[in-house]
Order: structure tokens, then C-alpha cells, then sequence
């Protein structure tokens, strides 16, 4: 076997691995023959959900299986030897969590231009990933991100960086938890959605795959279960896509066809914005608005009125014997009535909003920062770019995308491997705008003006999988019988799930789909639970509470660490909480804010010191944390409480500068590092 | 396979006086630019991520292949540039990496 001295790669090891993944992905272009043959015959769609879910599932966890070790450089690096182009697969999977897959072309069809701060966001942040991180880890060669800052800035007990860790290893913790908890989410939400199974069922379901694979083989067994759901995650993605770029543009590749869809699209909305019918359902949502802000303003009485008026009509309908679905409805109106007075009010202010929301006429889709006023206009784009700048730090400084540097073979393969990191997001990242694009003129053009009699089956399907909060929701508010855009409520969760229907696919298209974003989320959620794991058995338990344990040791007790992070990450995500991009957006901000400063500066910047890093990664953090909570009702702030009009969201954007601006002066105003330190950022900087 | 501590830089053979010097000077050489192609391509990073944001407005006026030129620059544009800039980057750093041991070869 021979290998390139300038990379490290083995020749024969490489091909191997080629020849392995083009069997498996001719294989699984087999299976989706046969699936589709056997829906031919006649299979039923619920059979074809279950088929999908668990052949993939048994596929990571034969790769688990496969790749078991109890090694710890395999265990945590993958034993350094992954070649450049499939470690950028594998990140590129890691990467890819269920929010990009799921949610975001939902989000762009929603918000228009201003979703595409997540497409630049996302894919920006590499280029600090590959020019100012990875390849100086790499040059390092330990296991995990606060091993770097540890040996870097020192400073405690001997001189061993032991605040240092603890700080880093606290940030991992809180940043990985809060991301892999809405992977696990998501995870029973396709589950639940696409088998029938309970959400919680579902949840246990995809935590059993990730635990065979992360628990038996550590990084090894997830680099090579990754780019499998790569794979799979890309095939499902560009299907469906590709075939409504067929149907609308006559040309199979939708990156590029989408730009001849754009002006009808627009020369479309412009059309729907001055329909009468339009105007007059959205009419009627703002008479509905306007009803809900009257109750309000005649607080508590209303209340009181309001619930006499149900009792009362409870009352009529049993005593004149109504049916017994209007008995069923009047009753559901009683016990469903707001509790309290203050209940009302949050209640009616909500359905106030809503129903505002939807009288408003849709916004241009290629429009940047529509606004009534130069000062609306202004504020979008300010927080677009605050939004932008968020995404890109925290994506600099996410642990489980950093500890991907430290698998490659050597440097050079570390700065190649972010290239193809990239390069393999930008195959789903560019073709996400181009599916909103297609899907919104389809649904424009096809779905408004249609007959109410003659609705697609998805809708209903859709509007059925949750009862209390509809995915999909249309109604025939000003009685014409036929669809209005303004009668057509669409959630961002559902989009993708549903493009293969809307664009008239196979079902088994859509059970592809759903792999697809289980893939998604596992994939993700098998890096973050390793990057947890990691930090509390290697930098807590090995550096910190017993330096003497043997590697066999160290490695089991990862192993059950991870097992118990699992557990809890699942019970929390079995309760619900937030939606899944709100919680993520959160995460980019922390981690930027808390790590960005100290990784780069202990690279570009000899003269930060140990309490210049301590102070900057308390500051920033404090900083970032501050901010959401002042400022985001949903964690009990107040939303006028804002800086410069600036979205919680995207509080990174204060943080950042604040952990820098702290590095800097408080390095500054102490002691010049050890020479220790300056000797180890001379061999990092230095060529290999 | 690097152990716990971090490795010291090994001098060749002879720990001569005259390479350690040469060996100072390389490094300070190599560090140099690769700071400066890194500045570089920042400078062109947040030209095309930022720049095209600020001015999005401005920029919808033109056209490329039908998309408005800011809408194709958020979707695509400043995507792709990026993608061309780690490129660039990994293949300017093994120039730069090849130079460094062309000047610590003996000299004959």
C-alpha cells in the first residue's frame, strides 16, 4: 500500500472506501427500485413509512456493528487516518441537522429573502472554520476543543489550564445539549409522522440507532455511518427537487433552472396581491383581528360575557335536543374557554396576531427588506446581518464540527477536507432556495384557484397529522368555493415533507424523503452526543478527576457517559419544548460568543493569557445570555427591550465583540503568558 | 502519532547554530504570509457576505440569469465565493508549506 508523504493518505485505503460506498449506494438505488415496484402492487403507504424507517435504521446500525472499537484514537479520532474528501462527507452529514433539512426551505417560503440569511449564515462560517481553526487543531493533533485551549492559555493548578477547560467544557456541554436535543425531536417528529407510532416511541426508536452506532464505536463508527446518511440525505433532497424543476423549467439541474422561474413567480404574487377575492378574505381576517383586539379592550367583562355565552349555549342545545355533534362542539367551546381573565388576554392577543398576520398581503419572494418605511426597511436588514453574523461565528466555534479537524491524516487533508465539507453542503444549500422557489409556484399557480371539491389528497392528509396545531390549514373563508392564497396556511415543518406530493411523486418519494431527514438528524445527533461525551469523560474525568486511568478505562467510561446523555436528552425532548429553530439559532449565538474569541485569538494572538481567556469567555457568554433573556418574551423578557432593534436571536452579535474586546484588555492589563504557551503557538503556527 | 504532551520541534542532525537561524527565519517567513493571504481573503469573504447584504437593496436593480443580483448573490453567490476561497486557501497553503521545506533543504 503506498502512501503520499506531503498527506498522509493511504492510495489503496482510499479506493477501498470509494469501491465500499458505490456498492452501497448502487444497493440502496436497488431498494428504492423495489419499493417503488411493490407500491406498483399495491403496498399500503403506511407499510412503505415502516420499510423506510427501519431498513435505514438497521443500515447505521449494521455500520455501528461494523466499525465497533475500544480504542481510544479510534474511539475518539477515528484513528487520524480519514481521507480529506469522505471526512468532509461525514462533517458535511454532522453538519446537516433536521433544521436545515426539515425546516428550512419551510423558513424561506415563509420569510423570503429573509430567510436566505440561513443559506449565507451557514455556509459563510467555513471559511473561518478552514482559515482561522481547523488546521491549527489539526497541527495540535489531541482529541477535543478544550484540550486545545487548555494546553494553550494554562494558568491553574500546575500550570495544566484547568479553569480553562472547565469553562470550554461547560460551553460544549450547554451548546451540544441544547442542538441535540432538538435533533432527537425531530427525530420522533418524522418517526411519529410517517409510521404512526407515538412521538415518544419514535423518539426511543431513532435513540436505539444512534446508541448502537456512537455507543460501540465512537468517532470511527460515526464517520462511516455519516457519509452512508449523506448519501441518503442528498439522494432524497435532490429527487424531488430535480423532478419539479423538470415539470416547471424543463431542466433537470434546479440550481440553475430556478432563475427562469423567479420573474413568473413575482410577475404571480403581483397578480394574487391585487385580486379582489384575495383582498376579500384578507378582509375578513382583519374583521376577525379587529373582533379579538374589541374583546380585549373590554377586559374583564368580555370575559365574564363571553363565558355566560357559552354556558348558555351549552344549555340551548340540550334542551332543544340538538344533535349530538353540536352538543360535542358546545361543550368543547365551554372547556376550552380561557381560565382567567389573564388567560383571555394572552389568549385573544395571540389569535389577534394571528389572524393580523394572515390579512397582511403575501410579500414579494425576491424582494430584500420590504418595509412601509425606510426605518422598517432599515431594521430587517440590520438583523439580517446580525442573524448572518451569528450563524457564522457559532458555526466557528461549534465543538462537534471542530473535532473533525483532528480525524484527518495531517494538516494539508484538514485545510482539503473543509473544502469538501463545504462543497458537499452547497449540493443541499443551493438547491434549498431553488426547491422554495418551485414548491411556492407551484402552489401559487396549481393550489390558488383550484376548487374547494376538488382539494390534493396531501392536504388533508396534512392537515390531519396534528389535530391541535394543523400543519396545513385551508378553509373557504369568503364561501366562493374556490382556494385563495390568503385561505392557504402552510407550517414550515411540513414542506419539504410534503414537496414529493405537491409536486404529484410516488409515495415512495415521500418515504425517501422521510429517510432523508431521519438521516439528517441522526447524523447530527450522533456527532453532538459523541462531542458531549467526549468533554466529560476525556477532559473531566481523564484530565481533571483521575489522570492515571488506562485507556480502557477512559473508553468505557465514555461510552457510559454517552449512554446516560442519550437518556436525558431524550427525556427532555420527549417534553416538547420550543420549536426546533429557535432553539438552534440560541446555540450559534452561545457558542459563538463563548468560544469564537479564545480559539482565535489563542491562535493569532501570542499575548492572550490565561485570565484574559477565563474573563472573555464568561463575558461573552454572560453577554449573549443576558440579552435573550432581557429581550425574548419567550424567556420572559420583554421584546421593546431590544438594542438597536436587534431579534434575541441573534444576541451573538453582542457577545462576540464583547469576548474579544475582554480577551484583549484584561491580556493587556495582566501578565504576559508562559513560555510554555508561546513555544506551543510557534509549533502550531509552524508548517508540518 | 502524537502522545499528551505537545511535541517539541525536532532540529535536524546537527543542532548547527546556522539552521536553527535559517529554521527562525523560515518559519517567520511562512507565518508572515499565510497572515497576509488569510487577511486577504477575509477582506474578500466579508466583502461578498456583508458588502451584498448592506447594499441588497440597491443591488436588486440588476439582473444575472434572471435572479435579482442581490437575491442570487444570498442564495448562491456569496455561498460559492466562499466555497472558492477555502480552495484557494488549501491550495495556496501547500505552495507555501512546499516553499518552506525547499528552504530547509541542505543546500548544496
Amino acid at each position: 500500500m503506498s502512501t503520499n508523504p506531503a498527506t498522509g493518505v493511504k492510495h489503496g485505503y482510499f479506493k477501498k472506501l470509494s469501491r465500499y460506498y458505490l456498492w452501497y449506494t448502487g444497493a440502496f438505488a436497488l431498494f428504492l427500485v423495489a419499493v417503488a415496484l411493490l407500491e406498483q402492487e399495491g403496498m399500503p403507504r403506511l407499510w412503505i413509512g415502516y420499510l423506510f424507517m427501519f431498513a435505514t435504521i438497521a443500515l447505521y446500525a449494521v455500520i455501528g456493528v461494523i466499525c465497533r472499537t475500544s480504542n481510544v484514537t479510534e474511539y475518539y479520532v477515528a484513528g487520524r487516518r480519514v481521507p480529506a474528501m469522505f471526512n468532509g462527507m461525514a462533517t458535511a452529514a454532522d453538519w446537516i441537522s433536521a433544521a436545515s433539512f426539515i425546516s428550512l426551505a419551510g423558513g424561506l417560503y415563509l420569510q423570503g429573502f429573509d430567510g436566505l440569511a440561513f443559506i449565507m449564515g451557514w455556509t459563510g462560517g467555513f471559511v473561518l472554520v478552514a482559515l482561522l481553526i481547523a488546521p491549527y487543531l489539526r497541527k495540535f493533533a489531541q482529541y477535543t476543543v478544550p484540550d486545545f485551549l487548555a494546553a494553550r492559555y494554562g494558568g491553574g493548578a500546575g500550570g495544566r489550564g484547568g479553569p480553562v477547560r472547565a469553562l470550554a467544557v461547560g460551553a460544549t456541554i450547554l451548546v451540544s445539549f441544547t442542538y441535540v436535543v432538538a435533533q432527537i425531536y425531530a427525530v420522533g417528529l418524522i418517526a411519529s409522522r410517517f409510521t404512526g407510532v407515538d412521538f415518544s416511541v419514535g423518539i426511543f426508536l431513532g435513540l436505539a440507532s444512534i446508541l448502537v452506532c456512537s455507543f460501540l464505536g465512537g468517532m470511527r463508527a460515526i464517520t462511516w455511518t455519516q457519509v452512508a446518511q449523506y448519501i441518503i440525505l442528498l439522494v432524497a433532497f435532490l429527487i424531488p427537487t430535480m423532478w419539479l424543476s423538470v415539470k416547471h423549467a424543463d431542466n433537470p439541474i434546479p440550481q440553475v433552472a430556478y432563475g427562469s422561474l423567479l420573474p413568473k413567480l413575482t410577475a404571480r404574487e403581483a397578480e394574487l396581491a391585487n385580486d379582489p377575492r384575495e383582498a376579500q378574505v384578507r378582509a375578513e381576517f382583519l374583521r376577525r383581528a379587529d373582533g379579538y383586539a374589541a374583546r380585549v379592550a373590554a377586559l374583564p367583562e368580555s370575559w365574564e360575557a363571553g363565558k355566560l355565552d357559552a354556558q348558555r349555549q351549552l344549555a340551548a342545545a340540550r334542551a332543544r335536543n340538538a344533535s349530538l355533534l353540536e352538543v360535542r362542539q358546545a361543550e368543547r367551546a365551554l372547556t376550552t374557554y380561557p381560565n382567567s381573565v389573564d388567560d383571555a388576554r394572552t389568549l385573544w392577543l395571540e389569535r389577534r396576531d394571528a389572524n393580523l398576520a394572515r390579512a397582511r398581503p403575501p410579500e414579494p419572494h425576491a424582494q430584500p427588506f420590504p418595509g412601509a418605511t425606510q426605518e422598517a426597511s432599515d431594521a430587517r436588514r440590520n438583523n439580517f446581518l446580525a442573524v448572518v453574523f451569528c450563524l457564522m461565528f457559532g458555526t466557528a466555534a461549534l465543538p462537534h464540527i471542530l473535532m473533525r479537524a483532528y480525524t484527518t491524516p495531517s494538516v494539508h487533508e484538514t485545510r482539503v477536507s473543509v473544502f469538501w465539507t463545504l462543497f458537499f453542503i452547497l449540493l443541499i444549500y443551493l438547491t434549498i432556495p431553488a426547491l422554495t422557489v418551485l414548491a411556492k409556484y407551484d402552489i401559487y399557480t396549481s393550489l390558488v384557484g383550484s376548487d374547494f371539491s376538488a382539494l390534493p389528497t396531501w392536504i388533508s392528509y396534512w392537515a390531519n397529522v396534528d389535530k391541535a396545531n394543523p400543519l396545513i390549514s385551508v378553509a373557504d373563508i369568503n364561501g366562493d368555493g374556490i382556494v385563495q392564497l390568503a385561505e392557504f396556511a402552510i407550517d414550515a415543518d411540513v414542506l419539504v415533507l410534503a414537496t414529493p406530493e405537491i409536486g404529484g411523486l410516488p409515495y415512495v418519494i415521500s418515504g425517501l424523503v422521510a429517510a432523508g431527514g431521519l438521516a439528517a438528524a441522526l447524523s447530527t445527533a450522533d456527532g453532538l452526543l459523541l462531542a458531549i461525551s467526549n468533554a466529560l469523560s476525556h477532559d473531566v474525568y481523564y484530565k481533571m478527576v483521575e489522570p492515571g486511568a488506562s485507556t480502557q478505562k477512559r473508553v468505557t467510561i465514555s461510552k457510559l457517559l454517552l449512554l446516560a446523555v442519550a437518556f436525558i436528552a431524550a427525556y427532555v425532548a420527549s417534553q416538547k419544548p420550543a420549536d426546533i429553530l429557535s432553539l438552534v439559532a440560541a446555540a450559534f449565538s452561545l457558542a459563538g460568543s463563548t468560544l469564537f474569541p479564545v480559539l482565535v485569538l489563542g491562535v493569532f494572538w501570542k499575548r492572550a493569557n490565561h485570565i484574559g481567556a477565563i474573563t472573555g469567555m464568561v463575558t461573552g457568554f454572560a453577554v449573549c445570555l443576558y440579552y435573550m433573556l432581557r429581550a425574548s418574551p419567550a424567556l420572559g423578557g420583554n421584546a421593546l427591550e431590544t438594542w438597536f432593534g436587534i431579534l434575541p436571536m441573534a444576541a451573538g452579535v453582542f457577545g462576540v465583540p464583547a469576548g474579544l474586546f475582554t480577551v484583549v484588555v484584561v491580556s493587556l492589563l495582566t501578565p504576559r503568558p508562559s513560555r510554555a504557551s508561546a513555544g506551543m503557538v510557534d509549533y502550531i503556527r509552524a508548517p508540518e | 502519532m502524537p502522545t499528551d504532551p505537545v511535541p517539541e520541534p525536532t532540529l535536524a542532525s546537527n543542532s548547527d547554530q546556522a539552521i536553527r537561524v535559517r529554521l527562525d527565519q523560515a518559519r517567520a517567513r511562512h507565518w508572515e504570509r499565510t497572515r497576509r493571504m488569510s487577511l486577504l481573503l477575509l477582506a474578500v469573504w466579508l466583502t461578498t457576505g456583508f458588502g451584498t447584504v448592506f447594499f441588497a437593496r440597491e443591488l436588486a436593480r440588476f439582473e444575472v440569469f434572471g435572479w435579482p443580483l442581490s437575491f442570487y448573490m444570498a442564495a448562491q453567490g456569496a455561498s460559492l465565493v466562499s466555497v472558492t476561497i477555502i480552495a484557494i486557501y488549501a491550495w495556496r497553503m501547500r505552495r507555501l508549506d512546499r516553499d518552506f521545506h525547499a528552504a530547509m533543504a541542505p543546500r548544496p
